[in-house]
């Protein structure tokens, strides 16, 4: 789960990590209210979305002109953030974060992830900051300091390899061991997934102060995580991907024609791989999971037919536990009370499969039966051709 | 032989007395495996499935020979589960659950290294060796004793490489899902590690998947431990960068992780590829 940078900025602010005085508003008369109570002079204000790569599309302004910083709140509130790392419909923006001015003097990069490979945590910093970090460890991994901890247990010299590679002053790396272990703690305490501070920046009177913040939350640990899940924000989330959630479904939606529904995650992918082999292009990604009940497959359907660009529908059921005869059952009715218009090639493999595909063949809907993986993917191609 | 389980191994299940549970372990007897009792807190002196039900399995452990647990306990609470399976030092520890915080499998994984016992998944269909040992989730019909190992993240898609080993006549020796999740508790290394040393195996199939490293970390391992014939394919080619793609650990982050990177790894460390997930058995064919 992703939350809005003035919700990590609170975060920061509670786990003690040092970030610049805020306020949030969701109106030109309250942004223009809180500006004028951080500061007198000048001010940063940054449209609140859940993407990177804001500044380059103008989500973010710093001025001195009050006049702009009412110009940035009319342009943006209510209206939609298109950056390199969203669609092209964009973010919609309701709150804009106000914040006083900081003067920089240098800008670093400070981030922790799950390092899967060590199956530890990885805190990771880099003088490079501000740029982005993919980006650096590509071309210079000799810039990005690593340190690895296998628990939430700093150790009083954990921190140093990075305080170094930043070339901290020593009072600054007693200020760094701070943020350094408050990070650690955060990352734990809260079932973090990822934490990026970037840039991490020395302003002019030497201090350090977190100038950006975005936070990950372990999907798999919201149960434990009230105060986390109350900081959702739907409005942010794909609304076809938010629905399927709604009824177990993990959709993902692609640009191609062909539209997916499979049951399981690796054999979701698998069928979109295949379907490119065959010479088409998949329309999303779709697991119904381990329960292909009629019900589910019924709303499987709905969600795929709202994408206009799908021409044929490819269903790749493994039938494992349950008996082909009876998903195949699940499947007609399906398609005849969704009145799916576009022809459904089915491929069901498990017990009674031969059944199945008697069964699919003799209904007058426009259903096209296969046995192997390949033959339905080649059959779904030639639809769309 | 086979690896982790065979018709002697003998089981017992966590969460027994649940609707998962009760359903696959109904199915695991049938085939033939060798459960002998369950871990349901509070159902202790109870019997299930003909079979005896005890609070902990500290509990079951001084009652019984364990060699293995099987684990439905849900997400929640599943941490201390496995937990409790590490201290009372069960040797192989299967766990089918989806959805444990990654933070706890961290922790998990580093204790049951330190007692020595085995973690399968979580987030995995289980392992099963053909005709003696069915301890998870896949139909068991599917299968056919003989000499392919099959090591994957994935579930049905793990039954699709089973099914066209089977069809192509040459059966698996043992099957093995490592699950879904950032950390698993075992890892393709492991698992292919007891494939290499098993004499049944005379083949290996790996069925990866986009997201972390784990295959590119198994290609190295193979090129220079593994002298059995290995058909590789990596599910998510067509998987867009940033979604998670089902699984908790299938997700192309930073440029990383995809599936294209991985498939060029293994062919470099000299693996059989296969482009098409529909191809996997044929391949094999060639090689053993």
């Amino acid at each position: 789960m992703n939350i809005h940078e003035y919700q990590s900025k609170q975060i920061f602010k509670e786990y003690g990590l040092p970030v610049p005085n805020f306020l949030t508003a969701n109106t030109t008369e309250e942004v223009l209210a809180s500006a004028k109570e951080i500061s007198d002079t000048n001010w940063v204000v940054k449209a609140q979305v859940h993407a990177g790569g804001r500044g380059k599309a103008g989500g973010v302004k710093v001025t001195d002109n009050l006049r702009e910083v009412e110009e940035f709140a009319d342009k943006w509130i209510n209206n939609k953030l298109v950056t390199y790392q969203t669609d092209d419909q964009g973010q919609p923006v309701s709150c804009i974060l106000v914040e006083e001015c900081t003067e920089i003097k240098e800008e670093f990069y400070l981030g922790a992830v799950i390092d899967r490979s060590t199956r530890s945590l990885a805190i990771m910093a880099s003088p490079e900051g501000g740029m982005d970090i993919e980006k650096v460890a590509e071309d210079h991994p000799e810039k990005i300091f690593k340190v690895f901890l296998k628990s939430p247990s700093v150790g009083t010299e954990d921190h140093l390899p990075l305080a170094e590679g930043l070339g901290l002053s020593e009072e600054q790396t007693i200020e760094f061991k701070d943020i350094f272990s408050n990070l650690v703690k955060l990352f734990f305490e809260k079932d973090l997934s990822l934490v990026e501070i970037n840039p991490l920046v020395l302003n002019v009177s030497g201090n350090l102060v977190c100038l950006d913040g975005k936070i990950n939350i372990d999907s798999n640990a919201l149960f434990r995580q009230d105060e986390i899940l109350e900081l959702r924000d739907i409005s942010q989330e794909e609304e076809k991907e938010l629905r399927a959630s709604d009824w177990d479904l993990n959709y993902v939606s692609l640009e191609g024609n062909i539209g997916c529904l499979v049951n399981g995650a690796g054999l979701a992918m698998a069928t979109m791989d295949i379907i490119k082999l065959a010479g088409g292009e998949p329309a999303n990604f779709l697991d119904v999971g381990g329960a292909v009940d009629e019900k589910r497959v019924a709303e499987a359907f709905k969600i795929i037919l709202e994408d206009e660009n799908v021409k044929a529908i490819l269903v790749n059921i493994f039938g494992g536990i349950v008996r082909c005869d009876v998903v195949a059952e699940g499947i007609i009715s399906a398609v005849e009370g969704v009145g799916v218009d576009v022809p459904v090639v089915v491929r069901l493999k498990g017990n009674n499969s031969e059944i199945a595909k008697e069964m699919l063949a003799k209904t007058n809907l426009n259903i096209i039966a296969a046995t192997e993986l390949s033959e339905a993917a080649a059959k779904a191609a030639e639809i769309v051709k | 032989m086979s690896i982790l389980v065979n018709k002697d191994t003998k089981v017992i299940c966590q969460g027994f007395t649940g609707s998962q549970a009760t359903l696959h372990c109904s199915q695991a007897i049938d085939y033939g495996t060798c459960i002998i009792g369950g871990v349901t807190p509070g159902k202790g002196g109870e019997r299930h499935l003909d079979l005896p039900v005890f609070n902990s399995a500290k509990e079951a452990q001084q009652e019984l020979e364990i060699d293995a647990t099987i684990i439905f306990v849900p997400a929640k609470f599943c941490k201390d589960s496995v937990q409790e399976a590490i201290d009372a030092e069960i040797p192989l520890i299967i766990c089918i659950t989806e959805g444990i915080p990654t933070l706890d499998m961290m922790k998990l994984k580093q204790n049951a290294d330190s007692a020595g016992c085995r973690i399968i998944g979580p987030n995995c269909p289980g392992v099963i060796t053909p005709d003696q040992c069915k301890l998870g989730i896949m139909p068991g019909y599917i299968h056919k004793s003989g000499k392919i190992g099959i090591v994957s993240r994935s579930g049905t898609l793990t039954y699709e490489a089973v099914d066209q080993t089977t069809q192509a006549g040459l059966g698996q020796s043992s099957c093995v899902g490592i699950g879904g999740d950032p950390i698993p508790g075992s890892s393709f290394i492991d698992i292919l590690q007891l494939f290499e040393e098993d004499s049944e195996t005379e083949g290996i199939v790996m069925v990866g998947e986009i997201g972390g490293t784990a295959e590119e970390e198994a290609a190295e391992f193979i090129q220079s431990n593994v002298s059995k014939p290995v058909v590789a394919y990596i599910a998510g080619v067509s998987a867009p960068s940033g979604k998670r793609m089902g699984h908790a650990g299938a997700i192309i982050a930073g440029g990383k992780g995809t599936a294209e990177d991985k498939f060029l790894a293994l062919e470099k460390a000299g693996v059989h590829t296969t482009r098409s997930p529909a191809k996997i058995g044929e391949e094999i064919s060639k090689l053993v």
